[in-house]
């Protein structure tokens, strides 16, 4: 309790600065989030506002000047937006529906998770049985099918994303529950007759979160990959909130034409981020299961 | 083991039911398809008679007993767009997406296992991590991104590979083929790259996990002690042994090719199943989707069949359990 | 005496961990002949497996050999390159590994295994590499051998396994063969028959032998000479029954006197004291000080190898002087 060093988060923080990568990649995380949060003041122009934007200024290469003596670091777009503004405001949308999805993946995941390793019976079968179906197929694929029946919108991405991503949460969670439930103190309260939520959240709940963490870092990555490949498709976000997805498939059109910094910026923003957080979902995978690590 | 088909059968049937179900009645929520097939100029009665002609004029519940009478007789529908049963349009489609698809997983698992082989046998050398580097590039990079950059470099910069389409074919035994003319190879050699890549980083973290814990076995020591040219270690004592999982997690992506074709032939322009879904849902073309879906069921299904077994083919110790049950 | 098969002098390999540098073989010296058998005991850890790895070249990266030589039938093996090394392996020195589960790799059936190793050494066919392995197996006492080469390893019990690998050994008529506790996975019967085969086939082609154990009973009834090592270094080496019966260095002694069957029934089993010093930290002098009744302050020195009696050797400042 006194020593703070050996609380189990300063000792993470420990072992993570271990690793000059995962603390560079952690850095830039840490950078695009802001970036992403503050895209307001970071970014030179507000490339939806009309008044700010002018179509004489379209597709201009990196390095331009507008007419205005507006400096395009990375160009623009056909309607003369500047594609690094863009580009932090795509990141904006991005990130929005990928955290919101998973957010709301975990907690569906949680519940349902605890519920089937807690209640087991029919209930654990129904509820694994759906999780197996789901996961035997494609999260892009589902995804897809999803968004072709429920149209396009930001909220309709995140729905979708929920409904592909929750069976991974909820079939780690039951997994980890159930060790723990198979544990002597477990046998012992319910012997008890303890309340049940009792020993799930005080419990439980404790137990499961390390490697629902690892499977969240990842599916952030995958969902953002998941929501700029259905932008890409047609069926994400509507051209009025435009993710980095969006700003890719805009600039598709052009690049065959040589004008390729539509749709490589965007593109390089959602790498870097991809990579950045892979890179700390790997290693905080090692630091909390050291089994994994060699 | 057949009341195991069977059983794998029947779960595959009621999965197929299932995603019917849901699909159709999702894509009938999203809106009319005859708004986008009809000429609103033309008069009522020619519209009526067009929705007639679709079978759109009847309740829901009578549409949907009619899918599932067709379903079970193997008739999905016809395409309201092409005029054409749902079945035959996407079956036509199919071999595109098939040589894309096996081309793909062929560089994946040709250049992946090497690649990975040699990380795991050397976990130090520059070259091992500029390959693990790499790998987590190809793993993180956006499948429609990628190919957008290889239609960047190799088509507009470059110009020495050609964008999209598919080229010329040549039907063997009634399938039209890419692979075997030189312009059909040039049309397929970046779409396949574009697909294999991530497939290729995943291959290259397996194969180097696997050797980094199968050099350490005894047997291979033990390989090395009977005077065995490092050639024959590595290619055979090792390989075989990090196949098992590699072919496993393999099989199992390869519905996730299927998937990522999607993406794929859309970037490409290349005429599979894939691009004619997108087309499908951007139409409303409701009995194509649904055709789609059925048969991407249905090949997951024989996919993990072939899966297993494969794995024990590959893993005596596996058939033997087997046959003893 | 006839030349040696096998000439080791001040054989040294080092490993780099990264707590340190520790040598695991530390100047060990012997010499084998035809068809003898040289029992090298010695507790896990005492560096007899790396020895017999050492004198095959095959020492993997963070150990290495740094000093000494291997010479097999007047060639120096140290400093041959990879390539010439390799060749030896497996036709003129032979290894037999301790765990026949582990040693034949699970996935390849026996003919691929014992075909590839004919093959690698000799330019013969395939056909007639089957037959030499059908041949091998059938010396070593498998029945139906034809029936057995396509099998796979987990088809197989303990004890045939073992027979292949020991077929795989002589197959090729080698000059000497490393047996890394052969018998230790096996079955005590199993144990029993397979010594016995060994010890038939070795006499009948005059083959030498290094049996690498930490069983002094499997050596007394096997071997001619017996080597024993502790923490890197051979601390005695003599004639079977005479270091048995006179050990001179008080590790032998107590290593004999923690047997129960070489006590006499009611008497105390003296085990021997302490543990296993790591290698990281080995006391000054000799290494087995702290655990000896008879240590004092000259053994804070590193004892040297002495002379005593009829190729006797012992490495100890207060040898015991007669059977105790």
């Amino acid at each position: 309790m006194t020593a703070r060093a050996d609380t189990p988060l300063a000792r993470f923080a420990g072992d993570f600065v271990k690793s000059p990568t995962a603390v560079a990649a952690g850095i830039g995380l840490i950078v695009i989030a802001l970036a992403a949060i503050f895209a307001g003041t970071v970014a030179p122009q507000n490339p939806y506002d009309l008044a700010q934007i002018t179509i004489l200024d379209g597709t201009l290469p990196p390095g331009s000047e507008g007419f205005d003596g507006f400096h395009y670091l990375l160009g623009s777009d056909e309607q003369g937006r500047d594609m690094y503004s863009a580009m932090i405001y795509g990141l904006r949308i991005s990130l929005f529906v990928s955290f919101v999805a998973v957010g709301f993946a975990v907690m569906v995941g949680l519940v349902l998770g605890l519920l089937a390793a807690w209640r087991g019976g029919w209930v654990d079968g129904l509820i694994m049985r759906i999780v197996d179906i789901q996961l035997s197929f494609p999260a892009l694929l589902v995804a897809l099918l999803l968004l072709a029946a429920l149209g396009k919108g930001v909220d309709k991405v995140i729905l979708a994303l929920i409904l592909v991503q929750w069976a991974y949460f909820a079939r780690t969670v039951r997994g980890a529950a159930l060790v723990e439930i198979r544990k002597d103190y477990v046998t012992a309260a319910r012997s008890l007759a303890l309340p049940g939520w009792r020993i799930l959240f005080g419990h439980l709940l404790p137990n499961v979160l390390p490697p629902v963490i690892v499977i969240a870092t990842v599916q952030v990555a995958n969902a953002i990959a998941i929501e700029a490949s259905l932008s890409f498709l047609g069926v994400g976000v509507p051209i009025t909130e435009p993710s980095l997805g969006l700003l890719i498939a805009n600039g598709f059109d052009y690049l065959l034409s040589g004008r390729y910094w539509i749709s490589f910026y965007p593109g390089v923003a959602l790498l870097v981020t991809l990579v950045c957080i892979n890179v700390v979902g790997d290693h905080v995978r090692d630091i909390l299961n050291p089994r994994l690590s060699r | 083991m057949l009341a195991y088909l069977i059983r794998r059968i029947g779960q595959a049937l009621l999965v197929m039911g299932v995603m019917a179900t849901i699909v159709f009645f999702g894509l009938y929520t999203v809106g009319n398809p005859v708004d986008l097939l009809i000429n609103p100029e033309d008069d009522l009665a020619a519209q009526e008679a067009a929705m007639a002609r679709l079978g759109l004029d009847k309740p829901i519940h009578v549409q949907f007993g009619y899918f599932l009478a067709g379903l079970v007789q193997g008739d999905l529908g016809t395409s309201f767009v092409h005029n054409r049963p749902a079945i035959d349009l996407i079956l036509s489609r199919l071999p595109a997406t098939l040589e894309l698809a096996f081309l793909a997983m062929a560089l994946a698992v040709l250049i992946g296992v090497p690649l990975g082989m040699y990380a795991g046998l050397r976990p130090n050398a520059p070259a091992s991590k500029a390959i693990m580097a790499a790998s987590v590039v190809g793993f993180s990079t956006p499948n429609f991104w990628q190919g957008l950059m290889l239609i960047m470099l190799f088509a507009v910069f470059w110009g020495v590979l050609p964008a999209g389409g598919r080229g010329d074919t040549v039907d063997v035994l009634g399938i039209p083929l890419s692979f075997l003319t030189l312009d059909g190879l040039s049309h397929l050699i970046l779409p396949a790259l574009n697909l294999a890549i991530y497939k290729m980083s995943l291959v290259i973290r397996l194969a180097r996990a696997g050797t980094a814990e199968v050099a350490l076995q005894d047997y291979v020591k033990y390989a090395r002690a009977r005077g065995l040219s490092p050639v024959r270690v590595v290619g055979v004592h090792v390989l075989k042994n990090i196949l098992i999982p590699v072919v496993t997690v393999l099989g199992l992506e390869t519905g996730n090719v299927i998937a990522f074709a999607v993406v794929t032939e859309t970037v490409f322009a290349w005429p599979g199943i894939g691009k004619l879904l997108i087309d499908s849902i951007g139409l409303l073309d409701r009995p194509v989707v649904v055709a789609y879906l059925m048969l991407t069921v249905f090949l997951f299904v024989m996919i993990n069949l072939v899966v297993d077994i494969a794995y024990s083919v590959l893993d005596p110790r596996v058939r033997i359990r087997g046959g003893g049950k | 005496m006839t030349a040696p098969v096998l000439s080791v002098r001040g054989l040294r390999t080092d490993f780099a961990t990264r707590a340190g540098r520790l040598t695991a073989v530390d100047g060990v010296s012997f010499d084998v002949g035809p068809g003898e058998v040289l029992g090298l005991v010695g507790e896990s850890g005492s560096g007899k497996t790396i020895t017999g790895f050492s004198i095959l070249g095959l020492i993997d990266p963070p150990g290495e050999i740094v000093a000494g030589e291997v010479v097999l039938n007047g060639q120096n093996l140290r400093g041959l390159p990879e390539d010439a090394m390799r060749r030896l392996r497996g036709d003129r020195i032979a290894m037999i590994f301790q765990d026949p589960m582990m040693t034949l790799n699970p996935v390849l059936r026996i003919d691929t295994q014992l075909i590839e190793t004919i093959r690698a050494h000799r330019d013969v066919g395939r056909e007639a590499a089957r037959q030499m392995a059908e041949a091998a197996l059938a010396q070593v006492g498998i029945p139906s051998p034809a029936e057995r080469l396509r099998a796979y390893p987990h088809e197989l019990s303990g004890g045939m396994r073992q027979r292949v690998v020991i077929a795989a050994a002589l197959m090729l008529e080698p000059d000497l063969i490393i047996a890394d506790e052969p018998t230790t996975a096996l079955d005590v019967t199993i144990q029993s028959q397979i010594l016995y085969e060994m010890q038939r086939l070795m006499a009948e082609r005059n083959t030498a032998l290094i049996w690498i154990t930490h069983d002094l009973t499997v050596v007394a009834g096997l071997a001619h000479r017996v080597a024993v090592m502790y923490a890197g270094r051979i601390v005695e080496m003599g004639a079977v029954d005479d270091l048995l019966d006179r050990p001179a260095h008080p590790y032998t002694h107590g290593l004999i006197h923690s047997i129960p069957s070489a006590t006499p029934r009611g008497e105390r089993l003296q085990p021997v004291r302490g543990m296993t010093p790591s290698l990281l930290n080995l006391p000054e002098g000799c290494a087995f000080a702290p655990r000896c009744p008879r240590a004092d302050a000259a053994c804070k020195t590193r004892p040297e190898e002495r002379r005593i009696g009829d190729g006797r050797l012992v490495r100890c400042h207060h040898p015991l002087e007669s059977g105790a």
